[in-house]
């Protein structure tokens, strides 16, 4: 079922990214790692749909935030990246999805891998953890291709350096950071190992990113030692987009 | 009832040409697919055309490659309400490939490499109206795009076009293919609007 | 004879289409494959969405498992590609 939503604020987390925060009548709540639905029309009935993780944590409120990229050819992101204003309304369905979750009730240590904007569903998790007082520790290995393209960097960092129990590392794999002690590229297996709980710990995994992406980060984390069935994936298109 | 998005129009443009009813013009060539891209050797392609029971016809690459080729400019419409018009391609007509086959059935169940199926009347295969296709705007098609070869049925809605074409089986009653059994309509004409069962 | 140019999604993705049909969640359903027998979480399914229906594939074996089509106010469900599916019914799509 469609509820309406209302844009009530927008906040720009790169020159091409956006985050938007709605406000959803009768929200059930959610978990973190779902998803919503969006469904546009225009004024002749043409209706569009794309899913997008949901950012915010669960909370008893009806608000909740997506971060949406602009993709270069994209039909839907372009208007909600730049077209759309507060109290602009969209169709949401959702929350959606229920094994790409993580509860607050899980106390193992958990391994966050984010391919560029896989970040949105997993940043989720991170909050959801924070808001729930939960220790349960937390690693996140964040690859994106340069460092203007992170979305989050200040909470990011705010998180790791006041709990230790949050692990951050980041990997660049066009354009790194002057003085970067790894030369840009996509993850391999040294950086797994360095970056990710060693598989004795028995961490559950999260992969979130473009296909290709999620298929590496599995593969090398199997590769690591992880058990296939402690990686939990949510692959975006090819392009990062979900359609 | 949807709400109207303020300023929302997707995608579409207007023209001034003639299209099907439904459809907007694109200048992109879009991929869409049911399954993962096939990659098909060519030492190891084949085309069949069979009976149900036993092959009529088989061709390799290089035996297929032997046929006479067409060079030939048409208008392609998707179901999805694309339509790219003017695209040229080269491959052998269906004519050349059925020349010599002899048969009384009434309809044509195309294969792909994969588990892709499409069904047609045979008449719609014949009288200049289709072609295994094997090159797209000069260059060797991409798979992708059904290459090495695909049918290509162009007054049809574009899934009747079986991409990576593996064989036509020539059969007596009709039987849908992969999208007809689930909605889609039973011969597709863009000009009548037959997108799904019912139109 | 298949490659994988990364042109899928995964059963998360089928989600949102499949909760039109389903009251229960679909991603963390188990489904086991009719052509393969591969057991596996519906989320881990290759998912084609660009095109005239959802496809939902076994991730092991390629075999069609799922296809959705939605023709003006009809929704087409197949899912012969599946033995069964398994569905958790004490969490509905919306419950933490």
């Amino acid at each position: 079922m469609w509820r309406t939503a209302k844009v009530v604020s927008l906040r720009n987390e790169t020159t091409t990214a956006r985050t938007i925060t709605f406000e959803v009548p009768d929200w059930p709540g959610h978990l973190a790692g779902q998803h919503v639905d969006v469904r546009l029309t225009a004024a002749d009935g043409y209706t569009a749909v794309r899913s997008y993780s949901i950012a915010s944590a669960p909370s008893s409120d009806a608000h909740i935030e997506i971060t949406v990229e602009r993709l270069p050819n994209g039909e839907v992101s372009p208007y909600l990246t730049e077209e759309l204003v507060v109290d602009d309304r969209v169709e949401l369905r959702g929350p959606i999805g229920g094994w790409f979750v993580w509860r607050t009730q899980q106390a193992e240590p958990v391994q966050l891998i984010a391919g560029g904007s896989g970040i949105v569903p997993l940043m989720a998790m991170i909050r959801s953890r924070a808001s729930a007082g939960s220790n349960a520790p937390f690693r996140l290995l964040y690859s994106v291709s340069e460092p203007a393209a992170v979305f989050y960097r200040d909470e990011l960092r705010a998180v790791s350096d006041h709990d230790h129990s949050v692990g951050l590392t980041y990997t660049y794999t066009r354009v790194a950071p002057e003085d970067w002690p790894r030369v840009p590229g996509r993850i391999d297996p040294t950086l797994i190992a360095s970056a990710t709980w060693p598989s004795q710990h028995s961490a559950t995994c999260y992969v979130c990113g473009p296909t290709s992406f999620v298929e590496t980060a599995a593969r090398l984390l199997t590769g690591s030692g992880y058990s296939p069935d402690k990686i939990r994936t949510e692959r975006f298109g090819p392009t990062g987009d979900r359609q | 009832m949807s709400i109207i998005s303020r300023g929302f129009s997707g995608r579409r443009s207007g023209a001034d040409v003639k299209l099907p009813p439904g459809q907007y013009l694109t200048t992109d060539f879009p991929v869409l697919s049911a399954g993962p891209t096939p990659h098909v050797s060519l030492d190891r392609w084949e085309l069949t055309i069979d009976d149900g029971t036993k092959v009529l016809r088989r061709w390799d690459w290089k035996s297929f490659r032997d046929l006479p080729v067409e060079t030939f400019t048409v208008d392609l419409h998707c179901v999805t309400r694309w339509s790219k018009l003017g695209t040229r391609w080269e491959g052998v007509s269906l004519d050349t490939i059925l020349a010599d086959v002899e048969s009384d059935a009434s309809y044509a169940l195309a294969h792909s490499y994969g588990d892709y199926t499409t069904n047609l009347p045979l008449k719609d295969l014949m009288n200049r109206k289709a072609w295994i296709a094997f090159r797209f705007n000069g260059e060797d098609l991409a798979p992708e795009h059904g290459g090495p070869a695909r049918l290509l049925v162009p007054h049809l809605y574009l899934w009747k076009s079986a991409k990576w074409v593996r064989g036509i089986t020539l059969i007596h009653e009709d039987q849908p293919g992969f999208w007809e059994q689930l909605g889609y309509h039973n011969y597709g004409d863009p000009w009548r609007e037959q997108r799904h069962w019912g139109d | 004879m298949s490659s994988h140019p990364f042109d899928y999604l995964d059963g998360n993705a089928a989600g949102g289409e499949l909760s039109n049909i389903f009251a229960l969640d679909v991603t963390a359903a188990e489904g086991q494959c009719a052509h393969c027998g591969a057991t596996k979480p519906f989320a881990e399914a290759r998912v084609y969405v660009r095109g005239p229906g959802l496809v939902a594939r076994c991730a092991v074996c390629e075999h069609v498992l799922l296809r959705l089509v939605n023709v003006r106010q009809r929704l087409l469900l197949d899912v012969r590609g599946m033995t069964y599916l398994s569905l958790n019914a004490s969490q509905s799509q919306e419950s933490a």
